[in-house]
Order: structure tokens, then sequence, then C-alpha cells
């Protein structure tokens, strides 16, 4: 906050760039050496718990990985030499953590026997690789974030075309019980969800710089509350009845909550009026309690929520009904404050999707309590690092776009991690970095890419103004 | 703008913040209710996670372990000779938990009794694995195969137990049909298969059925032995020779149905020794009657009619009512009517009678072993009851010898050992529609002491109804499991 301060004040003056911020890029290599050698370390470690010995794949998954890490660190070196020095290494340590929790699911001969384990780390390793290619061209390409804004409109189509492929005839694929949100293309599945949340978020903040005036200004004030006018209700309502539309036909709630979300939090930065979030609030709640009394899929996943004893129960006899959420619990209070140590617990027990959605039972139960709340922590950095990064961008439509690319990372977390742990009901959505699947690797280091770029321009010092023909005149006070 | 995101940074952080409560209430205030909730499969997989201890007989195990192939549980219990010790050892399935010996003494089997806890701490702290107790049984190998090859040989349905009469130490307990227990301790489609099978809906000879202990059947004619008990101790008799005021034909108090015996046998006013060696109904009927409900009904229960025993293997309670008439008591003497005991309970009665008098609880948990051996609890012998005194105790002893050396029970004379006994006849179905039952009880005498009693049914479905005799069935099993005793012992 005081760097956004000083450049808002002193941004104009020609010495003050000179001094320039230090880049920090060799406190993020250090980072990054911890980021690759503690996954390396977890991975030996799952071997000697399992096999007792040393896993063959010890020193070319830490070559892949440290590979793939330095790679991303020399394409930031070059081409986003200001970069936040964090996210990067944040980001390496649970993508590597996670590529670790899913090689030691492989080894489950109960998730080999129903076809959820058995070569998926391999697989993980290549999405990781296509994510961090994705990372690198992010940066290469996108020399400058505003570049985005120009794709304001095209975004808003983009995302509209993502979020409703699931829904084409052929194309959808519907693996996991009940919500639509995969596509089939060949032999892969992908999650259009996950890159349309980077793709929505640059349209919003295109779209919210330049109505943000009429937003914030042309209200009326009422019990305290600003209350937009009728007309410029029109885009919340819309995105509104999109998230509706997302829950009601592709019963995916995490989706609906995520995407209702960001804006929400977007139309509030933008405007600086809390009365936004009021209705947001008021809106989310009345859409999801709507849906969810009469839509069966997302009623269930309330029941199963309120009460997943009953819905285990019913799991046993009834077809349709699921195991996992009480497995989950059962998983996490069997790991207790310590954990029972990588290898040593029985999270294949949740069954299907294990190595996905669930996997940080996994990590609760192997890890424990302590190992949980680091996890934890590393994803309040992460996004703690995005809204710094919001804070310190010098354009609108680049705090606009850090914000809701941090918000909806939060959001994400919190649904995910809140879904398996009870605090909410269940959603189809993935842990970013730790859970086994393309889709979400890949969007997760593009949006890391685009954060990583906003903040290099923030970071960056001012270029040098042509010197000004009244330099002698004014007195330059240095900051001590 | 910077003033929102720092209230939208809070948000987040809260966020976190109620992720972290969470976890916190899950792993750490939660952890235990969920770690230890029975519906838990880590309950079970840790259960069967280290081999169980085993049950021993002889000092030789009876069970074993095996490590399963497929599954996450690691070791199922294994049975050597299966069917024949399955009545003592019931079962311990990873799919259908566990019965009889196996379910009481789970605790020490699995390593998760108190008593083994500090040891448990002490494997923990050094990285041992958990290792389960074994239960040392009183059982006799050597009896309990006399018993299930004379069962199985006869091939039909039956029960046998053995008791050391002057501790009460179980040393044979045989039920036929058997199951195998191995065959349904996995987890496996071949288990599922095999429990289907044994399920009582499917297989009329319900072979999960303990007969020694579960079963009650009306013990017929070696009920008189304790209505000739009943007798000596009210004093309605003296002796064995005196002769007893018993009309022939006798008509039942109360009713015009004169009760029958088996053929022409010398039973007017016989003696009891008499009357026990031709096993008259007339006689112990009218004893019956004559003592009347409240006294008999006090001397079965002495013999332990009426309560479970708990050895600790539950065992069902005999019967014997306490509302009947007299000519309903006259029927109850000579054990039919309601009358019904378990192969166990009849063991009970010749155990008492060859003890002196003095009935001994019965049980078979000799002690119970610490898994490096050491002794956790050794179970001490315990009178019961006494339900006959010495003398008249004596007085039955030389009746029932009689019965052996020249009445029905010829065909369990053992050379150079002095046997009592008394075969039984029960009739079963409707109007005695079904074949009768064929029972023995006996004891052996060695010098001064006896090393066995011993209760034989036999429900034999396809012999000749007029083939059926306590002495011609079940006798000779009965002999075989005295003989093992006894040789057992030199």
């Amino acid at each position: 906050m005081s760097s956004s301060t000083s450049n808002t004040s002193t941004h104009h003056t020609s010495t003050i760039g000179a001094i320039g911020a230090p880049s920090r890029r060799n406190t993020e290599l250090a980072l990054l050496v911890f980021a690759v050698l503690i996954p390396v370390f977890a991975y030996a470690n799952v071997g000697l718990a399992i096999n007792d010995q040393v896993p063959a794949g010890l020193l070319s998954y830490g070559l892949g990985l440290g590979l793939l890490a330095g790679v991303a660190h020399l394409v930031v070196r070059k081409f986003a030499p200001y970069a936040d020095p964090l996210m990067l290494p944040l980001a390496t340590l649970l993508n590597g953590l996670g590529l670790v929790a899913i090689w030691r699911l492989d080894q489950s001969k109960l998730l080999q026997s129903i076809g959820q384990a058995g070569g998926k780390a391999t697989n993980q390793l290549i999405y990781t690789a296509l994510g961090i290619a994705l990372f690198a061209v992010v940066l290469v390409f996108l020399k400058d974030h505003r570049v985005l804004q120009r794709y304001t409109y095209i975004s808003m189509v983009g995302a509209l075309v993502l979020l409703l492929l699931p829904l084409v005839p052929g194309l959808g694929a519907n693996i996991t019980y009940g919500a639509k949100i995969w596509i089939q293309v060949g032999s892969f599945t992908i999650q259009p969800g996950e890159f349309a949340k980077i793709v929505l978020a640059i349209f919003f903040a295109g779209y919210l710089m330049v109505k943000r005036d009429a937003l914030a200004l042309a209200s009326r004030r009422f019990m305290g509350l600003y209350l937009p006018r009728g007309r410029d209700l029109g885009p919340i309502i819309v995105v509104w009845m999109i998230s509706i539309l997302i829950l009601v036909f592709e019963t995916d709630l995490g989706t609906s909550l995520l995407f209702f979300g960001m804006f929400i939090i977007m139309l509030y930065v933008a405007t600086e009026r809390t009365s936004w979030i009021v209705f947001g609030l008021l809106m989310s709640a009345a859409g999801a309690v709507g849906v969810a009394s009469f839509e069966p899929h997302v009623k269930q996943r309330v029941a199963a929520w309120l009460d997943p004893m009953r819905e285990y129960t019913l799991s046993q006899t009834v077809p349709g009904h699921s195991a996992q959420s009480m497995q989950a619990l059962w998983a996490f209070g069997s790991g207790g404050t310590l954990g029972t140590g990588w290898g040593q617990g029985h999270s294949e027990l949740i069954r299907f999707a294990a190595n996905s959605d669930f996997i940080l039972a996994t990590f609760g139960e192997e890890l424990g309590l302590a190992g949980l709340m680091a996890i934890l922590l590393i994803y309040g950095l992460i996004v703690e690092r995005g809204v710094r990064t919001a804070l310190a961008a010098r354009d609108p439509f680049g705090k606009l776009l850090a914000i809701g690319l941090s918000g909806a990372f939060a959001l994400q977390v919190f649904v995910v991690a809140g879904g398996v742990m009870g605090l909410i009901p269940l959603t189809g959505m993935t842990m970013p970095f730790l859970a086994y699947g393309g889709s979400s690797v890949i969007a997760n280091w593009a949006l890391i890419g685009i954060l990583i770029r906003i903040s290099d321009t923030a970071r960056r010092p001012a270029p040098a103004p042509a010197p000004s023909p009244d330099a002698e005149m004014t007195q330059v006070v240095r900051p001590s | 703008m910077n003033k929102p995101l720092r209230r939208i940074a809070i948000f987040c952080g809260l966020l976190v913040l109620a992720l972290l409560i969470r976890d916190n209430w899950l792993q750490y205030v939660k952890a235990d209710t969920l770690r230890e909730d029975p519906d838990n499969r880590r309950v079970l997989i840790a259960r069967y996670a280290t081999p169980r201890g085993d049950i021993i007989v002889d000092g030789k195990s009876i069970t074993g372990h095996a490590e399963t192939t497929s599954g996450d549980f690691k070791y199922k219990r294994t049975y050597k000779d299966g069917a024949m010790w399955a009545p003592v050892t019931g079962f311990v399935s990873q799919s259908y938990g566990a019965t009889q010996l196996e379910s009481i003494e789970d605790g020490i089997l699995t390593g998760n009794d108190d008593r083994l806890f500090f040891r448990n701490t002490l494997d923990m702290l050094t990285g041992k694995p958990k290792e389960g107790g074994n239960v040392v049984t009183t059982l006799s190998a050597a009896a309990q195969k006399a018993a299930y090859d004379g069962l199985k040989k006869r091939g039909a349905k039956g029960a046998v137990a053995a008791i050391e009469p002057s501790t009460g130490k179980i040393l044979a307990l045989a039920s036929y049909p058997s199951y195998d227990p191995s065959s349904i301790a996995g987890g496996s489609d071949s288990d599922a298969e095999a429990w289907k099978k044994l399920d009582k809906k499917n297989n009329p000879d319900d072979p999960m059925l303990n007969r020694a202990l579960r079963e009650v059947y009306p013990p017929g004619s070696t009920f008189k032995v304790v209505t000739a008990a009943a007798a000596l101790e009210n004093g309605l008799y003296k002796t064995a020779d005196e002769k007893t005021d018993s009309p022939l034909p006798w008509t039942m108090p109360g009713t015009t149905t004169q009760l029958k015996n088996e053929g022409s046998i010398p039973c007017k006013n016989a003696t009891l020794r008499v009357a026990l060696q031709y096993s008259c109904n007339t006689v112990f009927g009218k004893v019956g009657s004559d003592l009347g409900n409240d006294k008999m009904l006090e001397e079965a229960k002495k013999f332990g009619f009426t309560e479970e025993q708990f050895t600790p293997v539950r065992s069902s309670a005999p019967v014997f009512s306490d509302d009947m008439n007299p000519s309903q008591t006259a029927l109850s003497s000579i054990g039919q009517y309601n009358t019904a005991a378990t192969p166990l309970q009849m063991a009970m009665v010749a155990s008492a009678v060859a003890n002196n008098g003095t009935l001994m609880k019965p049980y078979m948990v000799d002690s119970l072993q610490a898994p490096n051996l050491d002794t956790l609890e050794k179970t001490q012998p315990e009178k019961m009851s006494e339900p006959l005194s010495a003398e008249n105790a004596q007085i039955l002893q030389s009746m029932m010898e009689t019965v052996v050396q020249k009445g029905t029970g010829t065909t369990a004379q053992i050379d150079g050992v002095t046997v009592g006994g008394k075969t039984g006849t029960a009739q079963h179905g409707e109007n005695n529609s079904k074949n009768p039952y064929a029972w023995f009880i006996s004891y052996a005498k060695v010098g001064d002491s006896a090393p066995v009693a011993v209760a034989v049914v036999v429900q034999d479905d396809n012999a000749v109804r007029e083939n059926i005799s306590g002495s011609g069935l079940a006798a000779p099993i009965a002999k075989r499991v005295m003989e093992a005793v006894i040789d057992s012992k030199k």
C-alpha cells in the first residue's frame, strides 16, 4: 500500500525511478530451490513408506520438476524481471506436492482396480509441462496486460462459449455424478470452466473499467445505501442469470458461485459501492436457495452436506448416493494433528475422484492438521500476493484483472476445500495445482502468468520521462 | 480503488481463516470421534493389519493366519480342522464379523485389550507391529477328535459335550454337521458364496448351529438321573435297593392316561436301581408327580436347568417348567413334555454325579496369554452348586454303573474302567412323528477319580425307527470320547 501511495504522489518525478525497485529474482530462485526440494523429499518419503525403498523415478521426477521450475524462472527473469518473487515458488510447491500425492494414490490397488489410479502422476507431469509452457507463452507474448483490454467483448463471447460447451450435445461428457462441466475431445476431457474463469475476468475488468463511473455515481441514496439506477442493474442481472443457468443446466454450484462471486468482487472494487455487495449476497442467496429447492442434484448435495452419515448409509444400498463426503471426513479425522505420514493413510477409500476433487483429504490424512494448515496458508499467501499486485497496479484495468483473478482463486480454494471438509455443500471443482486434471493445472498456470505480468508492470520502475523544461526550477526532495 | 481492494483482501483472509477453523474442528476436536467411528473402514483395516493371536488346544494352536492377496485387509484367519473345532472357536470373518470365542476374546486376539495397552505403547515407540495374544482352552484334542469323528461316522445330526467333573473344564464340544470357518474368513467372492451356502435359509442342515451349546433337545430318559437325584435328596427313597411304590399299569394323576413303558420290563414296585437299569417310565414318572413340580424344579435348577451358562461362550438355557400339574410333572420327569436340555447341560448332570455331588462351573478358557506368552488371566475352577450329597451321589453312581454293567447302556463298557451312564430316547415332532433323539450320558472312573463326563445326542433322520436307541447310536460315541480322555491321561 505504501508503494501505491508513493507511486501516485511521486511517479512523475524524474529521480524516483532511478533508485529502482529491487527485482527480487534471486529471492525467487532461492525459494524455488526449496519449492522443488520439498516435493522431492516427499516423493522419496512415499516410496519408502509404501515399498520400503527410494522410488526409482526419484531422479527423473526431481529433474523434471526442477527443469520446469528452472525454465519458468528463466522466462520470468528475462520477460518479467520485476515480478512478484513469491507467486512462482508457491505455485511450484503446490504443483510438486500435488504430483507427489497423485503418485502416492497411483500406488493404491483399490484405485487401480476402479481405474482411478495408475500412471496419473506421469500424465499430471505432462499437464504441468503444458501449464508451464502456457505460463511462458503468456509472459513472452503478453508484454503488457493492458493489451487484453482490447479484447473485452471478444472475451465475453469466448467466456460464454466456453461455459456453454458442456451443454452442446455430443460434446458434453457426463463423467461425474450429475455435474455437466466437462467436454470430450477425442480421448481427452476438458473442463472449459477453468479457462472461462480467466477469460471472464478479462471481460469483467474491461467492461467495468469503462462503466465504473456510471455505475458508481448515478445512484440514489436509500436507507444508507446507494441504489443503482434501474438501467445500470442490467449487467449484474445478466451475470446473475448466467450463473443461475449454469447452476440449473450444468448443475454445478461451485462454478456458478465462483463466477458470480468474482463479478461482485470486481463490481465492488470498480465502483466502491458497498450496496453491490449487499445486492450480490442477496441475489446469490436467493439463487442458491431457489435452485437447491427444486434441482434434485443440488438438493442431494445439500442434504449430504447437512447429514453426511445419512448419505453414507444410503450409499451402501441406494444407487445414486455417494459415500465420498463421509469418507473424506473420516480421512481428515483419522489424520489427526500430525497425520499418518506419506503413504500410510487410506484416503483411497474415497474411491472416485480421490486424486482430483478430494485430493485435499489425502493431504489431511497423511500430513495431518499441521500439514493441511500449511497448505491452506500457502493458498492464502498466493491470494495475498495477488491482492498486493492489484494494490500495486497503476492502471484500473490491471487492478480489476488482478483482483478478479485473485478473488476467483480464493473463492475456488474456499469452495473446494470447504466442500471437501464439509464446511459448505460439495461442488465439482478441483483444488488449484494440487488436484489431478489437465484443464485445472494449465488454466491456473496461465492465471499465475497473468498475475506475474501485472505485478511486473506494477513494480517496474517508471520509464524516465523526457527532460522537463522547468526541471531546474523544481527542487526534488528525495525520500530518505 | 484501493480501499475496496483492502476490504477484499480482508474478505479473502476470512475465507482462509474459516477453512483453518474448520480444519481444526475436523482434525483436532472431532479427530478421535471420526477415527474410531465403527463405520470408518480404517478401524477394520487396522484390525486385520496384524496377524491375530491363536486359540490353543493341548499346547498347539488350532488357528493360524494367512496374508490375503486382494482387498485392503492384510491378514485373514485360518483354522486347522476347522469343522471339528468350529463349535469351540466360532469364526472371525473379514465380511461377517466374529462369533463365540473369536468374538468374546477379540480384544486379546487382536491385541486391543486394555491389559495389553502398556505393551502396545512400548511396541509403538520401538516401531514393532502390534501383536495379538493367545487364548488357551481347556479342550482335549483327542476327546474332540473322538467326538467329532464319531458323529461324522454316524453321518447324522448330533452333538457331544464332555467335561472334566472335578474342575468343570470342557474337554470336547462337537457338533455335526459342521462347517469350516476358514471358508468364510476372507472377504472374497468365494467367501461370500460359502457364506450363502451355510446360511440356514439355504441349508436345512444349518451347519453353523452349535448344537452342543445352542440347541435344546428333550433329554428323554437321561433326565431320569435328575429325577432319581431328586427322589434321594428329598428322602422319598433312601437307597437304591428299596422297593418303590410303583403300580403297573400306572394312570397319571388327574387323567385317565396310562404312562407306558418301552416293552414289558419289570417295573412294578421296582427299586430305583432296577428302574434306572430298565428305564422305567412308570417309576420315575410317579416319583416326579409324588415330589411335585416345585421339588423337581428345585433339583433341576441345582443341576443348572433354566440358566444360561457362560463358558464364556453362552449356552442356551435348558427348560424345566414351573407351572405344571402332576401329570405334566410326571412327563417332565422322564424328560418329555416341555423339558429340554443342551448337550452341555446333560454332561453337567453326569459330571455332578461323578464328582460326588458337586457341580463345577463349566468353562473352556484355561488362560489368556500376552503375545510373549505371559499369562494375563487364568481361570480357576469354581463350584457352581451341590445338587446332591456325597452319599446320595455314590448311590446314584452305583445305579448308573448298573445301567452300563447289565442295563440299557452295555455298549459303553470299557475294559478296566468303571463306567456309569444312562440312555435316552426322546420323542421328537408332533405326536412323536419324527425319528426320536438318541441320548447317552455317562462318566468314566479310573480308581477314585472321574476324569470325564460326557453327553451325546444323535438325531438320525435316516435310521430305521426301531433301531434308534441311546444304546445303539449315542453310547458308542460316548465310549470313544471317554477312552480318548483316559488314554491321553496315561
